[in-house]
């Protein structure tokens, strides 16, 4: 299990390889569908974005509302793919870590190799215990999406799975292929 | 005749929504422990043991064991002998989900138009199933339903002669092409025969089969229900996707009755996070 903090840095990500469990902990920040089309009006319309991509580390979730008391409600990853369109435009800007579920597109993991962007595959299904790992949340933009609002996230030992790292490991095609087997 | 109030209907849903959200079913979670014991891969029974020891948390912090708490999907066996009294039952229903998810602290996840994509802030409207029968009794399940599965179902008009391999071959390339995006190990309703929708209502509704993995009643079912879980594992996908010996905790196969010249077959995908609750009221 390897320890990282956010911000990710850009050595440490060097030396991770597919398949490594992590516990990551610091600040991220999240965006989901109707978020990322936004991203990418506001770069097309040369606006600022919500939050500067370098350095930076993007978790997709729309979590439940938080009980009082509690920081954030449920909160675990949903399906990447559907960012792909999305994604090569933070990347290139600087984005070093995604956190979601899925595999991503060619073009994204082109893009990601290129400007050294490491992809961390959250658990679904494990929206409560990742909701206890998360000690602080901010609404930063977008308000009026609701659970789709971005947000900044305080993370404390959050467990994620690293899927594409910076040497063309992909866990999502390496572990099934180890897997297979013919039908009986 | 027998009269039943809609208001007790929307006071019913609005229980489900919470409990289904809340607690995963107790055969689920036995479904889940089998899975555990025949994983092979280490990352698969870790990601095994993690979803166990969630639904465990979000029972007891009563938090939702996932944060996509889906469409609201309600089938409805209605007793042609009874009368809805109090309002509108449609109505009942949206009041029901609208509060459950209040109350439950549920993320309202639908949009009004899939073109201006508004949320509905309520997550209604339910997706509704209605079905009449003989009795005055009414059965009622509610199926939560996350999209990433969703997703990921399939349905496609095969031929007579494609038969049943082409269907075995056309449900494996569905698993295959969903990948993690469905959060296996699923549980995979199949809908064949009758007509376009038929099918896919079929699909939906084998998912909600009690309890999770009990084999079909008709042998023949059964039998390729049991051929599927050993196809679907063996593609290796494995727990959350990142390899492994289990892949699907449950098939569940429905047949219905078609043309002689349609196979229509339809494949609903449900996530880890199975939520059903069943009442009869």
């Amino acid at each position: 299990m390897t320890e990282l903090s956010l911000p990710l840095d850009a050595e440490a990500i060097r030396a991770l390889h597919s398949g490594d469990s992590v516990l990551l902990s610091g600040p991220l920040v999240t965006g989901r569908d109707a978020a990322h089309e936004r991203f990418a009006r506001a770069v097309e319309g040369g606006e600022r974005l919500p939050f500067d991509p370098a350095g930076e580390t993007l978790y997709f979730v729309g979590p439940t509302p938080a009980r009082p008391g509690h920081a954030i409600g449920a909160a675990g990853p949903t399906t990447a793919s559907r960012m792909d369109a999305w994604s090569p435009l933070l990347v290139e800007r600087g984005l070093r870590g995604m956190i979601g579920k899925g595999r991503r597109s060619e073009t994204v993991k082109e893009s990601m190799l290129e400007h050294g962007c490491v992809y961390f595959g959250a658990i679904e299904g494990t929206a409560a215990l990742l909701s206890q790992c998360i000690t602080a949340s901010e609404v930063i933009a977008y308000e009026d999406l609701g659970a789709e609002a971005v947000r900044r996230l305080e993370v404390r030992d959050f467990p994620a799975l690293v899927v594409n790292d910076l040497h063309g490991g992909d866990l999502y095609r390496d572990g099934p292929a180890r897997w297979r087997r013919a039908p009986s | 005749m027998r009269e039943i109030a809609v208001d007790d209907v929307a006071d019913t849903v609005r229980k489900l929504c919470v409990e289904a959200n809340h607690e995963l079913r107790g055969d689920h979670v036995e479904a889940l422990q089998r899975a555990r014991d025949r994983e092979r891969s280490p990352i698969g029974q870790e990601v095994l043991d993690r979803l166990l020891a969630n639904a465990e948390v979000s029972a007891r912090e009563r938090i939702a064991f996932c944060q996509d708490t889906g469409y609201a999907v309600c089938f409805l066996e209605i007793g042609q002998d009874v009368h809805f009294t109090g309002g509108s039952l449609a109505a009942a229903l949206d009041r029901g989900v609208a509060e459950g998810y209040r109350e439950g602290y549920l993320r309202a996840s639908l949009v009004r138009s899939p073109v201006d994509r508004v949320n509905t802030g309520d997550n209604t409207p339910a997706m509704v199933h209605y079905d009449l029968v003989e009795g005055d009794g009414v059965r009622l399940t509610l199926l939560v339903k996350g999209a990433g599965c969703d997703n990921m179902s399939a349905l496609r008009m095969l031929t007579p002669a494609a038969g049943v391999a082409g269907m075995r071959k056309f449900v494996v390339e569905t698993i295959e092409a969903a990948g993690p995006s469905a959060s296996p190990p699923v549980t995979v309703g199949i809908g064949m025969g009758g007509t376009f929708d038929r099918a896919a209502v079929l699909a939906k509704k084998a998912l909600t089969r009690e309890p999770t993995g009990s084999p079909s009643p008709d042998p023949k079912l059964a039998e390729l229900e049991a051929e599927l879980v050993d196809a679907i594992d063996a593609t290796g996908i494995g727990p959350a996707g990142f390899g492994g010996t289990v892949t699907t905790v449950a098939v569940h196969v429905e047949a219905y009755p078609t043309h002689i010249a349609a196979f229509p077959v339809a494949i609903n995908l449900d996530c880890h996070s199975h939520r059903v609750r069943t009442v009869t009221l």
